[in-house]
């Protein structure tokens, strides 16, 4: 009897330090939302601008640049997974592999080879385990994705991109492994509640036409160079701009993911801990009345052999 | 309206500066450019590394070093976009 109240008063002592830990996490991740949501919209003129001065350029220039032209023959996509570099984020890791997974299945199914190339220790981890070829992976930044990290990984696209897988059977400059389109796989930040892994085509870059009055679009631009250098240098930048948002977007959705799944875990410590607590003070009192009635038991038989003699 | 500029400096992580200004001073690959109001629209590639300047109504001037720059004028006035944007240091200028 005893032993059984120890066991429970170390489950509870278990119980409880996992519940600190949870807790701990949840609170973190919550004030980490925040600051991902701040930087969302912090980036957000930008990207407004950006899109909207494409959009009259596009207007403008001859479209032959090579990050807006689709290949005529495809042989080679590149699909990028966004994932978190920590774990005790719920299901965000394997939402985000799972679609990404789907994708490379219908990809594969066109009849492309799929390049990949992953952001995050968890995605990494993954391929690396099932001993998958991962052409690049960058880490140690999911959760405060800066504009540089974006870069780096665009800079890294965008060259793969414009090598191409070679039709003619050579391969870019420099041996690069090249691809022919490029996919994004990262997680929409809806709502608190609602976090969805999507997959998006991100090369050849289609520029979002905003819906604004015809008139301002129409405005006629002079350009500072040529309409289609100008376009040369903007290209990049408005791709890294997108990469940089899907960062921003999955960090959020990490925090808020983690933040779920840690608020559930400590939920659930709370229970445990009042079930536990409940069984040990029964098994505890259960001793005591036994312990009560043996001692009463006993008086009761010396007193009576007492009586006899 | 008419005398004054709408400027907005947008760096891609934050908003740096917007407000209203007499003029603003860029270079472009292609040259220096000053920008009054009510100018055409342009759109405009800025010189890497270069600098921004904006002259306030006051008198006054901010000057922004801008990596990665680039400029849009329509109607609603200048935008300056860049890969990162900060206050010049006074040794810079």
């Amino acid at each position: 009897m005893a032993g059984q109240v120890q066991a429970l008063r170390r489950r509870i002592r278990t119980v409880k330090s996992t519940k600190k830990i949870a807790k701990a996490q949840e609170l973190v991740a919550t004030s980490r939302i925040a600051k991902a949501q701040e930087r969302v919209n912090a980036s957000r003129p930008y990207a407004e601008a950006i899109t909207k001065v494409l959009g009259a350029l596009a207007t403008n220039a001859s479209v032959d640049n090579p990050l807006l032209v689709a290949r005529e023959r495809v042989q080679r996509a590149g699909v990028l997974l966004i994932t978190s570099d920590r774990g005790l984020a719920g299901a965000y890791n394997a939402n985000a592999i799972r679609t990404a997974e789907q994708l490379i299945t219908q990809l594969k199914a066109e009849g492309k080879d799929v390049v990949l190339y992953v952001v995050g220790r968890k995605g990494v981890g993954y391929y690396k385990f099932r001993n998958r070829p991962v052409a690049a992976s960058w880490t140690g930044f999911s959760e405060r994705p800066s504009f540089a990290d974006a870069k780096r990984i665009g800079d890294a696209l965008i060259e793969a991109f414009e090598a191409g897988s070679g039709t003619d059977g050579t391969f870019g400059p420099e041996n690069i492994e090249g691809v022919d389109e490029l996919h994004i796989v990262s997680t929409e930040f809806k709502s608190l509640m609602t976090q969805t892994a999507n997959a998006k085509p991100l090369a050849p870059v289609q520029v979002e036409q905003q819906e604004e009055k015809s008139s301002e679009l129409k405005a006629a631009y002079e350009f500072e160079p040529e309409a289609d250098e100008l376009l040369d240098a903007l290209l990049p930048k408005y791709l890294n701009t997108r990469l940089y948002a899907a960062l921003l977007d999955s960090a959020a959705s990490e925090s808020a993911s983690r933040r779920r799944a840690m608020k559930s875990a400590s939920d659930n410590a709370d229970d445990l801990l009042k079930r536990y607590t409940r069984e040990m003070n029964s098994a505890r009192q259960a001793a005591i009345t036994q312990e009560i009635s043996e001692i009463v038991g006993g008086a009761n038989a010396l007193a009576a052999a007492g009586s006899d003699v | 309206m008419a005398n004054q500029l709408h400027v907005e400096v947008v760096a891609v992580e934050e908003k740096v500066w917007s407000g209203e200004a007499e003029m603003l001073v860029a270079r472009t690959t292609e040259g220096e450019i000053g920008v009054l109001p009510g100018h055409s629209p342009l759109l405009g590639l800025l010189k890497e590394p270069s600098q921004v300047r904006v002259k306030l109504a006051g008198g006054e001037q901010l000057t922004y070093d801008v990596a990665g720059g680039f400029l849009s004028i329509d109607a609603n006035g200048v935008t300056v976009l860049a890969e990162s944007a900060v206050p010049a240091t006074p040794e810079s200028h």
